[in-house]
């Protein structure tokens, strides 16, 4: 009997935690502790009204649906950058931002000392999270805050 | 402006309908294992064929993983050709996965450990059901953790 005790659990352990990753992915949190990056130590040039940190890794096929996504959008507006990042060549950054799985964007903007000072309005992606959804660019309100953003699902949807 | 991603392709890609598959089979192998327990015969020699398929898949590739193999031979004719293909590292990293914990709830049933038995067990039969049910992306979860538990903080910061 233990065994069949032990799969019912493993079954609903699965369901919850599946469940709740599908409900909480793709959503924006404001990070708390409200770090800075340069463009030195991000290596590659910030945007002049937004630039998206993205961490990536080897083993993950919704990293690249993300990367398709926001490297369009920084092609499309020449005020957003996008940096894509190796993770594990950046534990420094995965670190400080506390990266724990791939992908984690995050979303930072220019500090300007006169802009007042807004609250991100969170971005929730559309149904199934294949792709992140992200809102126009225009939706997003300044802040000083970076927002890490992960999103998930593979790109079958397609 | 946008950088080109620096996590680099492998060449390797694969229908992800095989894997999800595969998961499949492996969650109802895994979830007879632990209903027949510790002490079954047959649930060892079920053990050991779901561990030489993780091998297999991990060690050898996707390509001879024989859940797979089956999925290619018998089920893909039947269906249409895939939206997308995929990358065959992901997945080959969930075998990778499956195969410690196959190994060690074999460890368990041998040496007469149970609680390691249905742990280890009990962890690959909930990683292989997220896989069926949810097409989840375990490398996603877990690769950048492993890492991290390897370089512990402050010691990836040469690159900064």
């Amino acid at each position: 009997m233990t065994g069949l005790w032990i799969v019912l659990a493993a079954v609903a352990l699965a369901l919850a935690f599946g469940g709740y990753r599908r409900l909480t992915d793709g959503k924006a949190r404001a990070v708390s502790s409200e770090p800075t990056l340069d463009a030195s130590r991000l290596g590659s040039e910030l945007g002049s009204q937004a630039t998206f940190v993205q961490f990536s890794s080897t083993v993950c096929p919704p990293c690249r649906a993300t990367h398709r996504v926001l490297s369009e959008l920084a092609t499309t507006d020449p005020g957003v950058a996008h940096v894509d990042l190796d993770a594990e060549t950046r534990l420094d950054l995965v670190d400080e931002f506390s990266v724990t799985r791939t992908p984690t964007v995050l979303l930072g903007r220019r500090r300007r000392r006169q802009a007042p000072h807004h609250r991100c309005r969170a971005a929730r992606p559309g149904a199934g999270g294949a792709e992140p959804g992200f809102p126009p660019h225009s939706g997003l309100r300044p802040t000083d805050h970076a927002v890490t953003y992960h999103t998930q699902g593979n790109g079958d949807h397609e | 402006m946008s950088t080109p991603s620096t996590a680099a392709p492998s060449p390797a890609k694969v229908d992800p309908r095989g894997p999800r598959f595969g998961a499949v089979i492996t969650s109802v192998l895994l979830a007879i294992i632990v209903i027949l327990g510790p002490d079954s015969v047959v649930g060892l020699a079920l053990l050991i064929v779901q561990t030489l398929a993780f091998a297999i898949g991990s060690l050898l590739g996707l390509q001879f993983q024989p859940w797979g193999l089956i999925f290619r031979k018998f089920i893909r004719p039947h269906l249409g050709p895939p939206a997308e293909l995929e990358d065959a590292a992901p997945p080959r990293f969930a075998q990778t996965v499956g195969l410690v914990f196959a190994l060690a709830a074999l460890v368990g049933w041998v040496a007469g450990l149970p609680v390691l038995f249905y742990i280890a067990a009990a962890f690959a039969l909930v990683a292989a059901l997220l896989n069926a049910v949810f097409d989840f992306c375990l490398g996603c979860e877990i690769y950048l953790l492993a890492k991290r538990l390897r370089h512990p903080a402050g010691a990836g910061g040469a690159a900064a």
